[in-house]
């Protein structure tokens, strides 16, 4: 399978089953698309028909054209065949069967009050509660049990607000530290805070333990003040900023990213990531609202077009930036051709429900932090471990073959299938797909692919 | 004429031989947290630093 796009003054085939990126003239973008379907002779009459006037363009040269792309099939980097679906099953078994992740429900509760939020502000349709430093404890436990021979684990401190519950964030790293070194492991926590309750002490922290800090701000000031108001109505924007600008700094270069959501009011979303970018900021993802379909705040038809094509404009943007020599990173937009994830992590995708687990504040596991309240879903606790192997079945079975509808997708083997929860909120299966989150993700991925390229491309010259 | 450039990519028929040590980073792709599409993912077996 190939896909075909033009975007950025560039002409992209991507091969799918082996990864590989060309970047091509518009005779081979025409040629390639004849390909599969054409004779030599009828492709070279073809091209030679439509570009033939033109005085750098021969039949010699069209037949030699035509040779290559099969030298580049034959070498597998171009129409390679899908080897990969007889054996996703087993290749999904090789990364499950062990715990990695775990997102801690440190605090389920908030000090803001936004309605958008999909966890009810920060309840998750149940009980306000502060998760124990022994339910803490024994979630890190648990973990390092289920993690076999894996060293690197992943620990999320997530809410709610974690920072309303700060002294066990701070005694469960500790406690990480000490039992990291007796098992052998690797812990790498990250922060995800709306920065109300930042101080010196919490920077201090962050920035020694947590390998990453995820930090809420929606851009302009009325756009985030629209939502992320304190149980007063009051916009956090003022009170935030100054404290994420000073964790940023003091952060030294380490990971952090800027997290802003946009909805309805503001698929325009570009002018929310140039204010980040005057206010100091240069690590920056902008989601779009997870909510129902009928919140006024949800994302309709009439903004998919607009929400498209500020996704092009940015990779536009951080191009210039990038050519500038300023460069900064959108989230979506990074990716690794060279290095990226092998064909295992490919085909298992985000592992919610046998790798990764959320965690509520009582020590019930979920398959992931948006299953949470969800009581069909819980699989076990920490203390007595998973018992719910129904459940977690349907998840070991979700790969990206799992999926009819991604059989023909481009992009399966750069999303993996998308977000189990996301599929079940849109369909009620957790192997279904979220349509319109597959036409962002496409559109995200051909801009970043292209981004990569055009990067390439000029250090190339 | 070059009309073809290809650009380094990793390979993933050959990735399916040795790949699968599950040390990466997971991939939550729900948009209310940050959403990491796999493609956004480094390998960290191939990880210099």
């Amino acid at each position: 399978m190939i896909h075909r796009y033009q975007l950025g003054g560039l002409n992209i085939v991507l091969d799918i089953y082996s990864g590989s990126v060309h970047v091509v003239d518009e005779i081979a973008y025409d040629a390639i698309g004849l390909y599969e379907e054409t004779s030599r002779e009828a492709l070279v009459d073809t091209l030679f028909a439509k570009y033939g006037d033109r005085e750098d363009v021969t039949r010699e040269e069209l037949f030699e054209l035509y040779d290559q792309i099969g030298e580049l099939k034959a070498s597998g980097r171009l129409f390679a065949p899908d080897t990969f679906r007889e054996k996703a099953g087993d290749l999904k078994k090789k990364t499950s069967g062990v715990v990695k992740a775990l997102c801690l429900h440190i605090a389920h509760t908030c000090n803001l009050n936004c309605s958008y939020c999909f966890a009810s502000q920060g309840k998750y349709h149940g009980e306000r509660g502060l998760m124990s430093l022994e339910v803490g404890k024994r979630a890190l436990d648990f973990l390092i049990e289920n993690s076999g021979t894996r060293r690197n684990l992943e620990v999320d401190f997530f809410g709610g607000e974690p920072l309303m519950n700060f002294d066990v964030v701070k005694e469960l790293v500790a406690y990480a530290r000490v039992r990291e070194k007796e098992c052998g492991k690797n812990f790498r926590f990250t922060l995800t805070t709306n920065g109300v309750l930042i101080d010196d002490d919490v920077i201090d922290f962050a920035n020694r333990e947590c390998s990453n800090v995820v930090l809420s701000l929606d851009g302009r000031k009325e756009i985030h003040d629209r939502f992320r108001v304190d149980h007063a109505g009051r916009g956090s924007f003022d009170v935030i900023v100054p404290k994420f600008q000073k964790l940023v700094e003091a952060r030294g270069g380490k990971n952090y990213y800027m997290r802003g959501t946009f909805t309805h009011a503001n698929p325009d979303f570009l002018k929310d990531i140039e204010v980040m970018l005057d206010l100091g900021f240069r690590e920056l993802s902008m989601e779009p609202v997870v909510c129902a379909p009928d919140d006024p705040s949800a994302l309709n038809e009439e903004d998919l077009p607009i929400v498209m094509e500020q996704y092009e404009k940015l990779a536009e943007l951080m191009l210039k930036c990038h050519k500038e020599g300023n460069p900064f990173t959108f989230y979506h937009y990074m990716i690794d051709l060279s290095g990226g994830p092998c064909i295992y992590k490919r085909i298992s995708g985000c592992g919610s429900g046998t790798e990764y687990m959320a965690v509520t504040p009582w020590g019930d596991l979920y398959p992931c932090h948006q299953f949470v309240g969800e009581e069909k879903f819980k699989l076990g606790n920490v203390f007595d471990g998973v018992d719910n192997h129904e459940i977690q079945c349907e998840f070991e079975a979700c790969n990206v073959y799992a999926r009819p509808e991604c059989a023909d997708c481009w992009a399966k083997l750069y999303c993996s299938g998308g977000c189990a929860a996301n599929a079940y909120h849109a369909t009620g299966s957790v192997t279904g797909v979220y349509a319109t989150g597959c036409e962002l993700f496409r559109k995200r991925m051909e801009c970043a692919i292209m981004l990569e390229a055009a990067k390439t491309l000029g250090n190339d010259e | 004429m070059k009309h073809i450039q290809t650009l380094n990519t990793k390979n993933l028929c050959e990735s399916a031989k040795n790949g699968g040590c599950g040390e990466c980073q997971t991939s939550c792709q729900s948009a209310c947290k940050t959403s990491c599409g796999i493609a956004n993912q480094q390998c960290e077996s191939a990880k210099k630093d």
